[in-house]
Parts: structure tokens; sequence; C-alpha cells
């Protein structure tokens, strides 16, 4: 097996995760499908750092998983916000900056 | 790929057929669940399903030799932050599954077309390189005295700034949902007085029927039977009543023979009705 393999898998992940970004509705699931592409490209970068012998990849890789977590956090709440304000979590009622 | 440092090559870090079949079993089972996180028409299932990738990615992690980020992927990603999405879920509602049904005509088709357009070329185009024998870390590692004492010097000297500004991001990310998440009282709070004249002046002053009176069954989720055998839409928790509308309806077997249909009130209005004065009233005793 070739280790270009798993960027073919990280590929294949990835367009299933924009996918789902632009098919569903919901504002949560939209959020996973996002963190769904960002988890594949960690896949790519740590291959990409055992293939090459460096460890760039799995330090960039590490920044990405934080930066995910704090735009978790961050967008979680925003749902959260638009939620208590028109009582939907469906992308397509959130019209307004303010109610 | 063609020049393989000779320190490595003692250390083999040459994909073995081990891996190959952990990549196929594990990567069909990453793919699936990817589907599933997508085309799942419940939340909590696509949550779950996510856990699933998230924990197949965690092995490759591990595979690829990033034992770092394998335990960093499943204590953040799949303790931290899937737990956030489905406490937000929860909170958002369980229940609201989507409907399906496009609204911008050829949606679905146009996202199928992109889809395929970025996924062809860039597999094939991809599967036709050939990287050869990865040169694997090994020899870094041993260098730097174990993984981890080399992904901190990395980013403790290399990367400093970058780690700094991940440090500024994640207060500021802190603050951020501390701010957003923090709710102001959108309505004023209803005085004594006011609660009461409601209750008076409702349709209905007297204290709601409790859930489950019969001598079998107490449980909450129980409708109360009216005199005439039918089912109290009032007797019910609006809550349980908005999750599921079928516990309206259930009603035990033995029971059921003599009970004509539901009352035809809209049980929505209904729950809504009482909706403030369930939550407002802690002295109402049902």
């Amino acid at each position: 097996m070739d280790p270009m393999n798993y960027i073919v898998l990280a590929a294949i992940v990835f367009t299933i995760g924009a996918v789902g970004v632009l098919v569903r509705r919901n504002a949560i699931i939209v959020f996973m499908c996002v963190e769904l592409m960002l988890n594949a490209c960690n896949l790519a970068f740590v291959a990409f750092s055992r293939m090459h012998g460096g460890i760039e990849g799995q330090v960039i890789a590490f920044f990405v998983m934080v930066v995910a977590a704090a735009e978790v956090v961050v967008g979680l709440a925003i749902i959260m916000q638009i939620f208590r304000t028109r009582r939907s979590a469906s992308i397509d009622d959130a019209n307004l900056l303010k109610n | 790929m063609n020049t393989v440092p000779l320190q490595t090559t003692a250390v083999s870090a040459a994909v073995g057929g081990g891996e190959a079949a952990t990549f196929y079993v594990l990567g069909t089972l990453v793919v699936l669940a990817a589907l599933g996180v997508v085309f799942s028409r419940k939340a909590v299932y696509s949550a779950l399903m996510m856990a699933v990738v998230m924990i197949g990615l965690a092995v490759f992690y591990g595979i690829n030799q990033a034992p770092f980020l394998m335990v960093v992927q499943i204590v953040v990603y799949t303790g931290a932050v899937l737990m956030l999405f489905l406490f937000v879920l929860m909170l958002v509602g369980v229940s609201s599954s989507d409907s399906l049904v496009e609204t911008i005509r050829g949606h679905r088709l146009l996202t199928a077309v992109i889809a395929l357009c970025f996924l062809v070329p860039l597999v094939s185009g991809l599967a036709a390189i050939t990287a050869g024998e990865p040169v694997g870390l090994s020899a870094g590692v041993a260098a730097a005295g174990g993984s981890i004492p080399w992904i901190a010097g990395e980013i403790i000297y290399r990367y400093v700034i970058a780690f700094e500004a991940t440090g500024a991001l994640l207060i500021t990310a802190v603050l951020g949902a501390l701010v957003l998440a923090h709710s102001a009282r959108t309505k004023k709070k209803r005085t004594q007085r006011q609660m009461s004249q409601d209750r008076i002046r409702g349709d209905h002053p007297t204290p709601l029927p409790g859930p489950g009176t019969y001598a079998r069954h107490n449980a909450i989720d129980m409708p109360a039977l009216l005199p005439d055998g039918s089912v109290s839409q009032l007797s019910i928790n609006p809550v349980l009543a908005a999750r599921n509308p079928e516990l309206q309806h259930g009603v035990p077997e033995d029971l059921s023979y003599s009970i004509g249909a539901a009352p035809d009130e809209k049980p929505d209005t209904a729950a809504s009705d009482n909706d403030g004065q369930r939550e407002d009233e802690g002295s109402w005793t049902r």
C-alpha cells in the first residue's frame, strides 16, 4: 500500500464534508461537516509529515485542532443565541442580524 | 522520495501488510460514517457518526507515527468538541429533524456536480502518484529524544509566535462564548399578582390535571383520563408533548377500549397557553 492512499482518503472525507455543508440546513450539522473537512486536512498533514520525515505537519495539525476547538465554542454559542431569538436552528431562517 | 536518508533505512518505516489491511477496513468505516454524518436525518445520529469518524482518524494518526496527535484527537475532539455538540443539540432540540426538501431548485444536483468535479480529478490525480516508502519519523524522534519533545521544541522555539497567537485566540474565544451564551431576560419577570390575575381571568383557574391517574401507571408521560374516558391534553408536561406527540395517546391497551378520540382542541396551543404558567409558577403543584 502506498502512503498516498491516506491523502486519497483525506480527499474523500473532505468532499463528503463539503457536500454536507452545501446540502444540510441544520446549523449544527453544518458545523459538524466543517469539522469533518478540518479533520480530513489534519489526516493529510499527518500523512505528509510521515512521508517526508518532518514534524511540521504534526505541529500544523495541532494548531488546526486548537483553532477548530475555539471556532466550535464561538460557533455553537452563536447558534444557541440564534435559536433563542428565532426558535430555530435552520440556516435558512437566520436572515436578519437582529430580531 | 528516492533519496531516503541512511539513518532511516535501518529503522523500518515501511508500509506493511498489516497497515494496509487496517487502512482498508478502517478507511471504509470512516467513509461510511462520514456519509452517515451528512445523510442521517436526525442530528444526534450525525453526532454519533462523527464520533466514529474521529476515533477512526485517531487510529490513523497512531499508525502514521503521531501518538501525541492521536491522544489529542481523542481527548479534544471526541471528548470535548463532540460532547459540546451533543450538549448544544440537547439544548436546541433533539427532535428538530431537517426536512430534506430542497428549497432552491436544482440545489442537490448542483451539489453533486460540484462534489464530483472536485473529487474525481483529485482522487484520480492523487492515485496516480506513487510516493514510495515514507521517510518516517524514527530518526528525528531518536534525535529529539521522543516524539513529544520534538513537537514541543518545534512549538516553543520555531512556532512560538503562532503559539502565542493561539493562546490569545483561545482567550478571545472563551470571552466570546461567555458574552454570546449569556442571555439577558427578554421578558419582564411576572409578579405573583400578575400570575394570579392571569390564572383567574384565563380559561383554566383550577390546577391542571396530573399525569397518569390510573391505578397501575403513574409515569409522568401517561396522560390522565377525563370522566368520559378521553385523554386530557393538559395532563402532560408541554415539553414532553412537544418532543413526542404520540405520548398524548400512550394509554395502556386494557384501558383504551372505552376511550374515544382525543379532544379536538389543538395540543400545540393548549401546551403553549400553559407554558408560561408552568415555567414561572413553582407553587402550582400539579
